[in-house]
């Protein structure tokens, strides 16, 4: 609303109506790659470190984006690592026992059903912890709190401890790998797709406002807006066919298919991996939910004055269970990104995903004193805390020391937002 | 007032308490067509918690509800919004990190074919409102965290005049606003009266709707003391009412009102 300021930078930042926060989180991102970076002497930024970043992220990604809804509502999920857990053993015996024993193995439509079996689970298991958090009245620090027990308890329980494997064939794609990758043209028309979509949701913006007689934003500012975002896009595309398979399995493939190899090797892209996508898409859908539906509308309200929003006619109560359903769906999505790429699933799986997810969705901008969140951001907050764990691993700190940095950045990211919204507020 | 048909609103012998409080005990009040009624009474009369009855906010525990003479049971808001009763809490129950047209349409969203939140069309009938309500109202776009007292009003306010109420509740309207909008505010209540609208107005200051309202009723202590016709009574009459309980001629007297003998020893008493 501030035209008149004469700092360039702010008038820049209110003619492209830029989010500071999210801009600040890609400055922090930028730093901690440039940083190590220089300690790795570059390892950390060619384009395979990067990938494997990228695919790492997609699991914990995926799952920020509900508990920005969760805690955006006020509330709390503590219990997701040890859904995911508990989905990923249903979904590894549903697909490696269970379907085999009916259907024979490798059907193709194995990976589905393990998928939405999963999916089905988590949901139920998410409706039974927002019923007793909405209906019974438990708060849900305590209620997530004992699911992070029961849950992990549920897992070791379906097999009785037994890790299972191998996972469907079709299935492992959605972990990544050579295989589970979309290869280099999948992955320039993909690219080309969301530069597309950027273009039409500005021109669509541009339109609407002028059909209400909106201020516009200047088009110079469109155009800014339009080319950081496909330069983004084209940037990562870039990216990902930059990290060719390695040259063995690249040999086999074409032995396998025939294909004649060159003196040099064989050189096949990775292009998007497709847990990657999978976390995009999800991330795109969070967001219409969040700000494009009335479900969406309602969590903010009831996180912006849960009175408020009784008065108003909102159910409340439902909104609330509905958020946990939500979170256990994509903790059930998380689950099977993460043991496909496992190749397995073993009743540990997802040990300690909480912190990583609620630091993911904090880092990200949403306030834990509710009202406030945004998926974009749960999800580049999830790539800061993925990339400080991969660095330190390249870096070479051991694990118990890894866990207190990421300890230490949680309370830290709490505390920058809690400074954040005394400052704007006051 | 037309005695004639029936009440827009009757409100039959209700209670509630809150564990042993009983915030509301045994009132009984009505409401007409193009009638105002001034609800008044201290701090903690019960007055807020009376009308939250009717908005759907609160369960009586005994009662009975009528609308156009025919019993309702009002469960919750949206319930009350169906019969066309429109509330401004005193609280304004705003989400302050929503913006004006949201919170306007909070639960009653426009949607579009797609059923997805059509927020254009919701900021275009917001500044349409907020055009005729608060002319220099221009934030649209800001949370209404963000703005002053008199403008969280008027969002408040849009928001109970939107969806054309037929029962409307102003529970302490002009608390946060100044001499210029009290003064809107005061124009606001003669045009709907004059649309047909049946309107309590509450305030525990008699000055704010003694005016405006046909009649009053007075709470003190979560009991009704009396319901007056605004031409038959003195502003000094009301002010005994609410602070003494003392009901004079001309005045129904309710369930909380003094015993008239007794008023010359309990009265000073009484006093807080
Ligand atoms: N939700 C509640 N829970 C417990 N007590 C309440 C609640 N709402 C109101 N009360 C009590 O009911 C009484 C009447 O309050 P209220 O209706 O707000 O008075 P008024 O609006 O006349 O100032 C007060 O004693 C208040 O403390
Ligand atoms: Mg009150």
């Amino acid at each position: 609303m501030v035209d008149s300021s004469t700092n360039p930078a702010k008038r820049l930042l209110a003619a492209t109506e830029a989010d500071v926060r999210i801009l600040g989180m890609v400055a922090v991102l930028a730093m901690i790659w440039l940083g190590f970076g220089l300690v790795t002497d570059g390892a950390f930024l060619t384009p395979r470190n990067l990938w494997n970043l990228s695919v790492q992220t997609s699991s914990v990604a995926v799952m920020a984006t509900g508990m920005v809804l969760v805690i955006v509502t006020r509330n709390i999920d503590l219990s997701v690592g040890s859904v995911l857990g508990v989905t990923g053993m249903i979904i590894g015996v549903t697909q490696a026992e269970l379907i085999p024993a009916w259907l024979g193995y490798d059907h193709p439509t194995t990976w589905l059903m393990a998928l939405l079996v999963g999916m089905v689970a988590g949901a139920i298991i998410g409706a039974i912890q927002g019923y007793v958090i909405a209906y019974m009245g438990v708060p849900a620090f305590i209620v997530t709190l004992g699911g992070l027990l029961t849950w992990r308890g549920a897992a070791w329980w379906v097999t009785s401890g037994r890790t299972v494997a191998p996972m469907d064939s079709t299935f492992q794609i959605m972990g990544g790998g050579p295989a589970g990758s979309v290869g280099e043209l999948a992955t320039w028309m993909i690219a080309a797709v969301i530069c597309l979509m950027i273009i039409a949701a500005i021109l669509r913006g541009r339109h609407l406002r002028r059909l209400h007689q909106f201020p516009l934003r200047p088009v110079w500012a469109e155009w800014l807006v339009g080319s950081v975002y496909c330069f983004g896009v084209i940037g990562a595309a870039t990216l990902a066919n930059a990290y060719p398979w390695p040259s063995r399995i690249a040999q086999r493939y074409a032995e396998a298919q025939g294909i004649p190899v060159p003196d040099g090797g064989l050189v096949i892209a990775h292009g998007f991996a497709v847990p990657v996508l999978i976390a995009i898409v999800v991330g795109m859908v969070m967001t219409f939910i969040a700000t494009r539906t009335r479900f969406g509308r309602y969590v903010f309200a009831i996180g912006g004055n849960p009175e408020a929003a009784e008065l108003a006619g909102v159910n409340t109560r439902r909104v609330i269970m509905l958020v946990f359903v939500v979170m256990g769906v994509l903790a059930a999505i998380a689950a099977s990104i993460s043991t496909a790429r496992l190749n397995a699933a073993t009743n540990a799986q997802g040990t300690l995903d909480e912190l990583y997810v609620i630091a993911a969705a904090v880092i990200g901008g949403t306030s834990l004193a509710g009202g406030v969140g945004k998926v974009a951001g749960a999800i580049l907050g999830a790539l800061v805390m993925q990339s400080l764990q991969s660095g330190m691993v390249l870096v070479g700190i051991d694990t118990p020391l890894q866990n207190m940095v990421v300890g230490v950045v949680l309370v830290l990211a709490v505390w920058v937002d809690t400074l954040y919204r005394k400052r704007s507020s006051g | 007032m037309t005695q004639s048909h029936s009440p827009l609103v009757d409100m039959r012998n209700m209670s509630i308490a809150f564990g042993g409080n009983k915030a509301v005990n045994d009132v009984s009040i009505d409401l007409y067509p193009g009638e105002v009624v001034g609800l008044l009474g201290h701090n903690g009369a019960g007055k807020s918690t009376l009308i939250k009855i009717l908005s759907g906010a609160y369960r009586m525990s005994r009662g009975e509800i009528r609308i156009d003479g025919q019993p309702v049971s009002i469960d919750n808001p949206r319930e009350a919004k169906a019969l066309g009763i429109e509330t401004i809490y005193q609280t304004l129950a705003l989400a302050d990190n929503l913006d004006a047209a949201s919170n306007l349409f909070l639960g009653r969203e426009i949607r579009t074919r797609w059923n997805t939140l059509d927020d254009a069309a919701m900021e275009s009938a917001c500044r349409q409102v907020m055009g005729r309500l608060n002319p220099n109202f221009k934030r649209f776009k800001d949370p209404v965290k963000s703005l002053s007292g008199g403008q969280r009003q008027s969002v408040a306010i849009a928001r109970a005049l939107y969806f054309n109420a037929r029962i409307l509740i102003m529970d302490e309207p002009t608390a946060a606003l100044g001499p210029e909008e009290t003064a809107q505010v005061a124009e606001l209540i003669k045009h709907l009266k004059s649309e047909g609208i049946g309107i309590f107005l509450i305030s525990h200051d008699i000055h704010d709707v003694f005016d405006l309202s046909d009649r009053v009723s007075v709470m003190k202590n979560g009991q009704l003391v009396g319901t007056a016709e605004v031409s038959q009574v003195t502003k000094d009459d009301v002010l005994g009412m609410i602070i003494l309980g003392k009901c004079p001629e001309g005045v129904v007297p309710g369930p909380g009102a003094s015993p008239t003998e007794n008023t010359l020893e309990e009265g000073p008493l009484a006093m807080p």
